[in-house]
């Protein structure tokens, strides 16, 4: 029964990772070929950091990436402590429209903001001014699908928070906007912190609602991959999803250890107390 | 706190790029290009059935086989111990953190007619068979890609279960088959629809992966609305009456999946 569930087990992870392994394997190869190994090189590398159209691809997602989610975390921030003052009914159907751009399909969130902006385009045009898909319209729909995330991971933590702790504050002198960023803000920290890097990671992955709201000079790295897939050769794109997975995989170990030993000092934390 | 006030404008926001966009799909859906009201794009949807069928299809033989590969798994991973848990869940995560283009273009160099698969078919004489451009490399596209998504919920629940119940079944004389099915498989309800949901949908919209692993030969709903949006067939009234259709297909699924799941289920799991 052992050796039965650890085959399975890694027959699943056989099936996850095959298909990077060999990304990874062949962005080595020096032919452009995806099934013959002819010799190792790193020209693909090389080609990859000299490709002008990717490295401003990958500056246009992150100053996207960064400026959405830092909008995205305030506007969330703010709507959560709104939102938790609201009684029962309201606040049901606020967090139902929250909860909107994420059961809809990404596609249909893209679509129908590509109708507003282009109905916006037309607007503009009439009293005589110029509206074009870019930065203007990646941003607004980034913040847009990312804020109810944001909203879905403070409103908990000003759940948990005790009221009373924010009543002391301002029985002991502080001004409500005192209270709030001394008092209140601490407290839900981790919370609008783990908000705002979901919002950077959906938005440095998103394809599908870039895809219809950006503009021919704010192309997103997802949308270079894209191109890139189109043309039937590139073994460039090896290479970038090398790197890529490097990256994420270093991210995702660091977060870990850290987690881990975070986990281990509360542990002995709790031991002291107890 | 007396803070209302700081929620409006999420309000705004949401009332101009979240709830006007919508709206704007549901007047373009009932509009012709002049503006008058019409039901011909909605009609117009219905020479596409084949389309839809197939998406509902393809897209449900995917969940199934998700499923059918994720819930062994989850049990399994649910049983171990804590470090090697969060090791797992790791490894699970890990490919769902590169872009799903990536993952599935290492798919069309696997697939391909002189891909790596054909090349090691040819080492024993046989084939080379078609397998990109095929309904079953979509379905295998979505598979690979939208696994996780089923494993995760899964494993949330089924973490939960107490290894105690599991053996007071047992004890009570209960076969492997008959924990199974008379205490595992409901306690993890509420896992299965939510994985069935997160799975389907996605699934169900996609234009990419059917692009990248159909072919020509396999549109999909998504495919449709992209070619009514970016491509040469500009119509975005019959664009937005398949959008229409498309959320109605997924309204469905969702409300049939919520009469077993909980709502409560969704935090956490984001992550």
């Amino acid at each position: 029964m052992k050796w039965l569930s650890k085959t399975y087990v890694a027959a699943v992870m056989l099936f996850l990772y095959a298909p990077i392994g060999v990304l990874i394997f062949f962005s080595f190869n020096e032919s452009k070929s995806r099934a013959n190994f002819t010799g190792f090189t790193l020209d693909w590398y090389q080609k990859l950091f000299s490709n002008e159209m990717i490295l401003q691809s990958l500056l246009n997602t992150l100053i996207v990436a960064l400026v959405s989610s830092v909008i995205a975390t305030v506007l969330g921030t703010m709507a959560a402590v709104g939102v938790n003052s609201l009684r029962k009914g309201p606040k049901a159907l606020v967090m139902n429209l929250n909860n909107l751009p994420i059961v809809n399909p990404e596609i249909v969130t893209g679509v129908s903001l590509m109708l507003l902006f282009v109905m916006f385009k037309e607007l503009m045009g009439r009293v005589g001014m110029n509206f074009e898909f870019g930065f203007t319209t990646l941003i607004l729909a980034h913040v847009s699908f990312s804020v109810p995330y944001v909203l879905l991971n403070v409103l908990p933590k000003l759940r948990q928070m005790d009221i009373f702790v924010y009543e002391a504050a301002l029985d002991l002198g502080c001004s409500p906007s005192q209270a709030f960023f001394r008092v209140v803000l601490p407290e839900i920290m981790p919370g609008i912190l783990a908000g705002f890097l979901m919002a950077l990671t959906y938005s440095i992955d998103d394809f599908v609602i870039s895809y219809f709201v950006s503009g021919p000079t704010s192309q997103t790295l997802p949308i270079t991959i894209y191109s890139m897939t189109r043309r039937k050769v590139s073994p460039e794109i090896n290479a970038l999803s090398t790197i890529i997975f490097a990256v994420v995989l270093l991210v995702l170990l660091l977060v870990n250890f850290h987690g881990a030993r975070q986990e281990r000092l509360q542990r002995r934390k709790g031991g002291a107390a107890a | 706190m007396k803070s209302k006030y700081s929620a409006l404008p999420y309000y705004v926001w949401m009332a101009l790029f979240t709830i006007a966009p919508l709206i704007l799909v549901l007047v373009f859906a009932f509009t012709d290009n002049n503006g008058a009201f019409t039901i011909e794009n909605i009609s117009q949807v219905g020479e596409y059935t084949n389309v839809l069928v197939r998406s509902v299809w393809l897209a449900a033989v995917a969940t199934v086989i998700c499923l059918l590969i994720a819930y062994p798994l989850a049990y399994i991973m649910s049983r171990l111990g804590p470090s090697k848990q969060r090791t797992m869940v790791m490894l699970i995560m890990l490919p769902m953190w590169m872009n799903f283009l990536l993952r599935t273009y290492a798919w069309m160099t696997i697939l391909e007619n002189n891909g790596l698969l054909n090349r090691f078919f040819g080492l024993f004489g046989v084939g080379p068979f078609d397998m990109i451009n095929t309904q079953g490399a979509v379905v295998l596209g979505m598979v690979y890609n939208y696994l996780p998504f089923m494993i995760l919920p899964l494993y949330t629940i089924m973490v939960k279960i107490d290894n105690r119940v599991i053996e007071a079944a047992q004890d009570l004389g209960a076969s492997p088959l008959k924990v199974a099915s008379s205490v595992v498989l409901p306690l993890s309800v509420p896992g299965i629809s939510t994985g069935i949901t997160m799975v389907f949908v996605p699934a169900v919209s996609t234009f990419i992966i059917s692009r990248m692993l159909g072919g020509g030969g396999n549109l999909l709903i998504g495919d449709l609305i992209d070619l009514q949006f970016l491509g040469n067939a500009y119509n975005p009234h019959l664009g937005s009456a398949i959008s229409l259709v498309l959320m109605v297909i997924i309204l469905l699924c969702m409300s049939v999946m919520n009469q077993f799941g909980e709502e409560e289920e969704r935090e956490g799991m984001l992550i």
